[in-house]
């Protein structure tokens, strides 16, 4: 219980940054421990205590892999959700790097002639 | 293992209280190295060794192209303060928010006892149906590949997006020579073409 309950404080401590900063890394930061703390709710809500990995090795029957091995299903859909998170975070640097470019700041309240 | 866990969470927690509220942006995205990588500690702690192993390598990757994005530009420290209206309902708002996450979170099923039911079904037959001894493996590649087909299209487009957004050389050429080649006329010309009628 309080292991979930912390994460969910990461979750709005990422969310307070999205929201209040003005800079635009620091909203990256933001974003990117949300996206940390929901990969570890998730990991967090699949464990079963005193679980294996979910590995089958040569010395364990399948049914001793059932008993004992944690949940596979959300490990495998984090490790998805991981890899795009890297790929919009590179899109998202992509786009702060072109608006310090020409803007030259990083400042929100600054850039505020978005006309194209 | 528990109070190991908790220990490492309440770290993370810490690291982001510094990444979020220090003034120089490179110690911000250092800190942000730092709970990255204590997340990955915690899931080997978890049982979960092929997350750590791609947390580790994604986490590195994020530090270089954060430091990419900081390292470069001169003024990065913003000095003015946001202003203190938005703050203060952000914070009672998410204060409301951490208040039903807590009322929530007793109806979830208690820490370390998780309902497997589509997953037993998975540990059982993965061997014998996919010849995957690890099992997220043949999640990811077996049962629900369409799910990793949708991953890499994903991919694929960010990383043409960055690209596309990045990239120097198009856009100048294509202009000098829309106005050279193709001849589209000034706005004097079109005034001076008006005035003519």
């Amino acid at each position: 219980m309080v292991l979930y309950f912390l994460s969910l404080v990461l979750f709005v401590m990422g969310l307070y940054c999205l929201v209040a900063k003005k800079n635009i890394v620091k909203k990256i930061i933001g974003i990117t421990i949300i996206e940390y703390s929901i990969n570890l709710f998730l990991i967090l809500i699949g464990y079963r205590r005193g679980g294996v990995a979910p590995i089958l090795m040569k010395d364990m029957s399948v049914a001793e892999l059932v008993e004992r091995g944690v949940d596979p299903l959300p490990q495998a859909l984090v490790l998805t959700s991981i890899v795009i998170g890297l790929g919009v975070l590179a899109l998202m640097v992509g786009v702060c790097l072109r608006l310090y470019e020409k803007y030259k700041t990083f400042d929100m309240s600054e850039i505020n002639r978005l006309r194209g | 293992m528990d109070l190991f866990l908790l220990i490492l969470l309440v770290f993370m927690i810490i690291g982001s209280v510094i990444a979020i509220e220090t003034k120089n942006l490179l110690s911000s995205v250092i800190s942000v190295g730092v709970v990255g990588f204590s997340l990955s500690i915690m899931f080997l702690m978890l049982g979960a060794p092929d997350i750590a192993i791609t947390q580790m390598v994604v986490e590195i990757l994020i530090l270089v192209i954060l430091i990419r994005a900081t390292i470069t530009t001169d003024n990065t420290a913003i000095e003015r303060h946001a202003d203190t209206f938005s703050v203060i309902s952000s914070l009672i708002f998410f204060g409301l928010f951490l208040i039903f996450a807590f009322l929530a979170v007793h109806e979830l099923r208690p820490f370390g006892e998780p309902l497997m039911r589509v997953s037993k079904t998975y540990l059982a037959t993965s061997a014998e149906k996919t010849g995957a001894t690890n099992v997220v493996t043949g999640i990811l590649l077996d049962f629900r590949a369409y799910d990793t087909i949708g991953e890499a299209t994903v991919l694929f487009t960010s990383v043409v997006g960055a690209f596309v957004i990045l990239r120097r050389r198009g856009r100048k050429h294509k202009r000098e020579s829309d106005t050279e080649k193709v001849g589209i006329l000034e706005d004097a010309d079109i005034k001076k073409d008006f005035k003519g009628f």
